[in-house]
């Protein structure tokens, strides 16, 4: 298939404009928040000189540690399990039929496109209703429930994209050649999905420790995480020490940009071939 | 002998759809044999069955006399060599070739050197830490052949082998393949849709369409005799009159017209005669030969094409048009488009097909 | 794992038959549903369940203690007549309306203009959409409530300029900013996967039929970008119109919407009924929105 041609000068410088535009709408925020987190000013949006001294609050602050170690082992649990379930539902609708199919298939969508305020309120309704009946209290448990929830199908998406691509008559040739259909999973799909998998843990990852409004509803006494406390936070007012932490959240999703851009591209790689 | 292939009354169903309708088919050990037909007729699927990734639906599938349409294919003696390869990419050239053996638990040496043997038999011989992508399609192709040999199977199936070959390169690999499967003596089953492919390479073709098999037989048989309307339509290009049968010798074209096509048919049997481009002569009216009296029809030029090497004439014959087929080198002399023209052919060049 | 995998169990037969045939595709199905049960069951529980009760809720009574799960009643949908409550409905939805079609605007020639790229640069554009889209969503909405404070580089910059303190902050124009910050990417996404799709030579085809610029433009690029479009706006429209971080940092007391007077009925007014009901709107509107889009042939979102 040919490209979409060029446009004309004009429209092309229009065009251009409007590149730089969004990309500076992008960009300049993030970059601002940046320098005034390293700005020895009480007044956040006001410049008084290099300092480190709010990331040393936030080193010193119990309250933000904790909600950071939360916000860690809550995404670390929904995740592993999220990505157990997504894959190997990815698995069965990609690759078998089975009853009740296509109301599974529509039933994944739901958790990505509904607004994350009614999921919320629907779980945090669940949870109580569950309580009265069951009388556990709301916390850890809660919380990772919730992620996974909303991570199951984000995961079982970007595995299954990634198993529509591979050719599934390798997994026929593997059996051809002797293999049992697990020693077929495990040498020839399993490696083959390994990108998609590595994906969809790196988003179900970042989605766990992004959420704010669901961990609010499900939360419980002693498990704030991380945006939750943030967030409480710039309710009260805006202070330097938010900007600090924002910034490590800001790097901490770089990070998983760069390692899910990496995985990316050994994703092109071996699927030249197909 | 007992049938390398031995397949008796099989039949696939997928849902409504007889994909493979009760077919007999019996390949013998060392026979490069082939499928041939348009796509959809079956006989990719028959090659599935064979190779064990779909199951029959009914139907007996003897490979060396041991019955195994209910096997997995892993537990089969046959190997593949899928349309497109299907090598595994993120596996080298030496990982794909002795996967089989390593899923069969033969040791890493004795894999490692058989896939190594099978390399150089394949001509690859330094490509062995290559990626598939790194490698030409007909390197590929070689990569597959290659590691559905290492496992000596007592068939080696293809599907479509070539198909994704430029011409040239196709050709070049019909003339190894075949001569590939001379020397190991294995039955190579393929399946093909080009049927030029199949009468060059193949000592046996059957010819499928609708999930039937129209007709077993050599390249010859299949092009010469062909059994069927169909078969002689989609074997090479001929012309094809409605004919009844008036008795062993002679048929009735529907103009009335009599002609001598012997046929072991009952007198009455609608009939076709296939009669091929090249097989038939022309010349201007009243210049046939006194033997082929019987075998001749008259007509009006209709246009001619120039191929180089023939003269391509449609004829018009009344109420249909044949195609003639003239050696250009050799031709006593070109006709142009109105010319008043007989052709006639040799009465054994004939042939006719039931409806 | 390795159990589910393995589908030679027990059928005994040495010849194929209809019934070993069908036994063994049941025995497929059925290995297809047991894979696909954990994560099915788990998405009943923790999505479908809840998902009922909001429902049930909805149609709940209010009392002083709490909610009294009788007396079932439809009042709380009856309150969506409100003026107030109205107010708040067409104010979310105005925003959402609006921000939505700033996103179209600029991710539309954006998304035009990177797929007439090479492919490197094509990449290299799409790594610089995703990056933010990846980033925390409320770091970026703080980010604005940043640079829009008061001392803030924005009335500074304004200041300089001499359009005096131009206050932005806790405004409807701030919260639209900040949803348009934040779900920019999720229009741009979609379009440029559109957009790239469409072979380039249908556009040349309609320049050679003497369409202009701007017809071939209304006539090819845009019907066949349709798709992108439609799943672009209700990627945005959705979240916007149940927005709670945005407005809850950039916007003030005035600018309630939906999302944020949901939870206000759950974290402080304890109106659970009242606030089930008005999930269920928003709910049903992403629903209808959703069935939509996959009737008229979109494929995913």
């Amino acid at each position: 298939m040919s490209g979409i041609t060029e446009p004309r000068s004009t429209t092309k410088r229009v065009l251009q404009a409007n590149i730089w535009l969004v990309y500076l709408f992008f960009y300049a925020p993030i970059l601002v928040l940046v320098i005034y987190s390293f700005s020895d000013s009480r007044n956040v949006g006001a410049w008084g000189g290099f300092t480190l001294d709010w990331y040393r609050d936030f080193g010193d602050s119990s309250a933000a540690k904790g909600a950071l170690s939360n916000s860690l082992k809550i995404a670390v649990v929904s995740t592993i399990v999220a990505v157990v379930l997504g894959t190997i539902s990815a698995l069965a609708l990609e690759r078998f039929t089975f009853r009740g199919k296509q109301v599974f298939d529509a039933l994944l969508y739901l958790p990505i496109i509904i607004p994350d305020v009614t999921m919320a309120v629907m779980l945090l309704l669940f949870f109580s209703e569950a309580a009265n009946i069951f009388g556990f209290s709301k916390g850890f448990a809660t919380i990772t429930l919730s992620h996974i929830a909303f991570s199951i199908s984000f995961v079982s998406i970007v595995v299954r994209a990634r198993l529509a691509g591979m050719d599934d008559k390798l997994e026929e040739a593997a059996v051809d050649l002797y293999a049992t259909k697990w020693q077929a999973f495990r040498h020839v799909t399993l490696p083959l999905i390994m990108p998609g998998i590595i994906g969809g843990a790196l988003l179900a990852f970042t989605l766990s420790l992004d959420d704010v409004v669901i961990t609010e509803f499900v939360t419980g006494p002693g498990w704030t995480t991380l945006p939750v406390y943030v967030f409480g936070l710039i309710r009260k007012g805006v202070t330097p020490l938010i900007n600090a932490i924002s910034v490590v959240m800001l790097v901490a999703s770089m990070g998983l940009v760069a390692l899910s851009l990496l995985t990316d591209r050994a994703r092109g790689e071996s699927a030249e071939i197909e | 002998m007992t049938a390398a292939v031995d397949i008796k009354g099989v039949t696939k169903r997928f849902d409504d759809v007889y994909a493979v309708d009760d077919i007999d088919l019996s390949i013998a050990d060392g026979e490069f044999f082939a499928m041939l037909g348009p796509s959809g007729c079956g006989k990719t699927t028959t090659l599935r069955m064979i190779a064990g990734l779909e199951f029959p639906t009914m139907g007996s599938l003897k490979i060396f006399g041991e019955e195994v349409g209910t096997l997995p294919p892993n537990k089969r003696p046959v190997n593949t060599v899928f349309q497109n390869y299907a090598l595994f990419p993120h596996m080298s050239v030496l990982d794909n070739v002795s996967f089989g053996l390593r899923m069969n638990k033969v040791d890493k040496t004795t894999a490692a050197k058989k896939a190594h043997e099978l390399i150089e038999l394949v001509q690859l011989s330094g490509m062995e830490k290559r990626r598939p992508s790194q490698l030409s399609g007909g390197q590929q192709q070689r990569v597959a052949l290659a590691r559905a040999l290492v496992n000596e199977p007592k068939v080696l199936l293809l599907d479509e082998p070539l198909g994704a070959l430029d011409l040239k390169l196709r050709q070049e690999m019909q003339g190894e393949l075949k001569s590939l499967q001379r020397e190991l003596g294995v039955s190579f089953v393929f399946v093909t849709h080009d049927q030029e492919e199949a009468l060059t390479m193949a000592d046996r073709i059957a010819v499928m369409h609708n999930g039937k098999l129209l007709q077993v037989g050599t390249p010859e048989d299949i092009y010469e005799r062909p059994a069927n309307r169909f078969v002689a339509d989609f074997i090479g290009q001929t012309n094809l009159l409605d004919a009844v049968v008036e008795d062993d010798d002679m048929i009735i074209l529907e103009n009335g017209t009599r002609l001598m096509a012997p046929n072991p048919l009952p007198p009455g049997t609608k009939v076709a005669m296939s009669l091929r481009p090249e097989a038939v002569d022309i010349g201007p009216r009243g210049t046939v030969p006194a033997e082929h009296q019987k075998t001749s029809l008259e007509g009006v030029v209709e246009s001619m094409t120039y191929l180089g090497h023939a003269l391509d004439y449609t004829v018009k014959i009344g109420w249909i048009d044949l195609e003639v087929r003239a050696d250009a080198v050799h031709a006593e002399q070109r006709f142009q488009p109105g010319d008043e023209v007989a052709v006639w052919w040799d009465r054994t060049s004939d042939w006719v097909v039931a409806d | 794992m390795t159990a589910t995998l393995e589908p030679e169990a027990s059928i005994d037969a040495d010849v194929a038959t209809p019934e070993f045939e069908a036994a063994r595709e049941q025995q497929k199905r059925r290995q297809g549903l047991f894979m696909a049960l954990p994560a099915y069951l788990y998405l009943f529980v923790f999505f479908v369940i809840p998902l009922v009760i909001v429902i049930v809720y909805s149609f709940a009574t209010r009392t002083r203690f709490g909610t009294e799960l009788s007396g079932w009643n439809i009042d709380s949908y009856r309150r969506l007549g409100d003026p107030l409550v109205r107010d708040i409905l067409l104010r979310s939805t105005t925003l959402a309306v609006i921000t939505t079609l700033i996103c179209l605007l600029l991710a539309y020639p954006f998304a035009y203009y990177m797929s007439t790229r090479s492919e490197k640069t094509r990449n290299l554009m799409l790594v610089f959409v995703m990056i933010p889209f990846w980033t925390n969503f409320l770091v970026r909405n703080y980010a604005w409530r940043v640079i829009l404070g008061s001392d803030g580089p924005y009335s500074r910059l304004s200041e300089a300029i001499g359009f005096g303190e131009g206050r932005l902050l806790f405004t409807n124009v701030a919260v639209i900013l900040g949803l348009v910050y934040g779900f920019l990417p999720f229009m741009i996404l979609p379009l440029y996967a559109a957009i790239e799709r469409i072979d380039g030579r249908l556009l040349e085809a309609s320049r050679d039929l003497y369409a202009s610029g701007f017809q071939s433009f209304r006539h090819v690029l845009l019907p066949l970008s349709m798709p992108g479009v439609v799943a672009g706006s209700i990627l945005v429209f959705v979240p916007s119109l149940g927005a709670y971080v945005t407005p809850a940092i950039l916007g003030g007391a005035k600018t309630t919407l939906l999302g944020s007077y949901i939870v206000t009925q759950f974290l402080s007014a304890r109106d659970w009924p009242f606030g089930a009901a008005l999930s269920f709107v928003l709910m049903a509107v992403m629903l209808t929105s959703t069935i939509v889009y996959f009737r008229k042939g979109g494929r995913t979102l």
